[in-house]
């Protein structure tokens, strides 16, 4: 219901040393009518160019420090509040690469009401400075 | 005749302003209260970033807020996360705990209905009512498409009702069973995302017909050989049911508070698509008491090809609502004052 507006280009920066950046990381908001309490958000894939980075490469970050999503699994009492912009941080060597790519983020939610998982998608095109 | 009929708002139609930070809540408020739909209807987990956690200051706040715009709560919409766990659901005693905790919140925001999500199980909602009696909340278990007014789930929960003869569990209609023609805005967006007009047409006459979804998802992805936007538009006539509005009266006993669910108004105050101008007669006829809660859900369907303009969508909602009631209450109530 929201997937065009999960990912704001505009936030995404390099992480770590300014000549030799480790990672990079991009506000987003959930992709719901509501917040959800960090244990149900089960996937947040991160992609360069079609590339999904590896699960443990990527925390998140609402306001109560940086966690991996393994740790978030059972983060029982912190929750990721509607249209609130929370922080990905991605590890990749080198950062986010420069000039023209494509971001992309997949948040998957365990939403109880519904059979099945719930998948938010979000490709914006960037040019990377 | 003044009308028992009151009418209001779900903070969920403002769903995309609030998300981009076009509007806060009290914007909500403050319209909703501009175009004399003073009831508000909130979902807790969506307007309350400190869910739920809030303290006596913030309860306070909310009420001055409402106050301040003559505006009032109706209900609360609670949800329950039975999968919090990633390896077990909730036991029965976690979901009555984590029900409780919202009739808690309700009672302390001073609200007397509580909107309970559908998949609740009866006989859980059944180990809430002496709460729900305590705190002196109602309960009403939403009859969202593709549930209807009659569906045996549904039953089963006005039974559990019936059984306890509790007055604070029943049921709490979504208009989106009333679904008589299929939404203008659903068939635009499937054309835009490829959708054949032809297809898309054969799947419009189909539902306006009311033939029985499985058998227009077979024809469209078997035998015209539907692409993926095709086979998409027909699967939502799966959740596309028309329920019988003259069954409203039965019900009403069980209910004190309607979602008003709508994905488009035409300009001149009209639903293309959800048969209000049978459901409010009905609703006048029995004497309902309680309130019409407006629930857009349009924007998911236009937001890829403009701007969308919730407060626009609802005011021509609350218009045709005054007409409509005027309209049922010149006939019903000359009808029963005779």
């Amino acid at each position: 219901m929201f997937d065009k507006y999960i990912i704001d280009p505009a936030t995404l920066r390099n992480t770590g040393p300014a000549d030799a950046p480790t990672g990079f990381a991009f506000e987003s908001k959930l992709g719901y009518y509501r917040g959800l309490g960090l244990s149900m958000i089960e996937e947040l894939n991160v992609s360069v160019d079609g590339e999904t980075l590896p699960r443990d490469a990527v925390r998140f970050d609402e306001g109560n420090g940086p966690i991996s999503l393994d740790e978030m699994e059972t983060a029982f009492d912190r929750r990721w509040p509607f249209g609130t912009p929370a922080t990905i941080l991605v590890s990749r060597e080198g950062g986010f690469p420069k000039g023209a790519h494509t971001l992309g983020l997949v948040q998957k939610l365990r939403v109880s009401y519904l059979p099945f998982p719930s998948f938010n998608t979000d490709e914006k095109q960037v040019d990377f400075a | 005749m003044t009308s028992k009929i009151k009418r209001g708002v779900s903070l969920y139609s403002f769903q995309e302003e609030l998300f981009l930070g076009r509007m806060n809540v009290e914007d909500c408020v403050s319209f909703a209260t501009s175009i004399g739909a003073n009831g508000i209807e909130i979902l807790p987990e969506q307007n309350m970033p400190t869910f739920p956690n809030l303290s006596d200051a913030q309860v306070e706040e909310w009420k001055a807020m409402l106050a301040r715009h003559g505006a009032h709560f109706t209900a609360y919409d609670m949800f329950l996360d039975t999968k919090v766990r990633k390896d077990r659901l909730m036991t029965d005693d976690e979901q009555v705990e984590s029900i409780r905790r919202d009739l808690v919140l309700c009672n302390r925001l001073g609200i007397r209905n509580m909107r309970v999500l559908v998949f609740v199980r009866p006989d859980i909602l059944g180990a809430c009512v002496p709460y729900a009696e305590e705190l002196d909340v109602h309960m009403g278990v939403e009859v969202h498409a593709p549930w209807h007014l009659e569906h045996a789930w549904i039953l089963r929960t006005i039974d559990e009702a019936d059984r306890l003869g509790t007055k604070h569990l029943g049921i709490l209609p979504d208009m989106g069973i009333f679904m008589k023609h299929y939404p203008p805005a659903f068939r635009a967006r499937f054309e835009r995302q490829g959708a054949r007009p032809e297809v898309a047409q054969f799947i419009v006459d189909s539902h306006e017909a009311k033939i029985m979804a499985e058998y227009t998802i077979y024809e469209v992805a078997v035998k015209m050989g539907g692409n993926k936007a095709e086979v998409a538009m027909a699967e939502t006539l799966r959740h596309a049911p028309y329920a019988n509005p003259k069954r409203i009266g039965d019900y009403a006993p069980y209910f004190r508070h309607i979602q008003a669910k709508f994905y488009e108004m035409n300009e001149d105050c009209t639903d293309p698509a959800i048969a209000y101008d049978e459901v409010i007669p009905e609703l006048v006829k029995c004497g309902w008491e309680g309130t019409l809660s407006s629930e857009y859900e349009g924007n998911r369907w236009i937001q890829d090809v403009m701007e969308v303009d919730s407060r626009e969508q609802v005011r021509r909602q609350h218009a045709m609502f005054e007409r409509l009631i005027a309209e049922a209450e010149a006939k019903y109530g000359a009808m029963a004052a005779a």
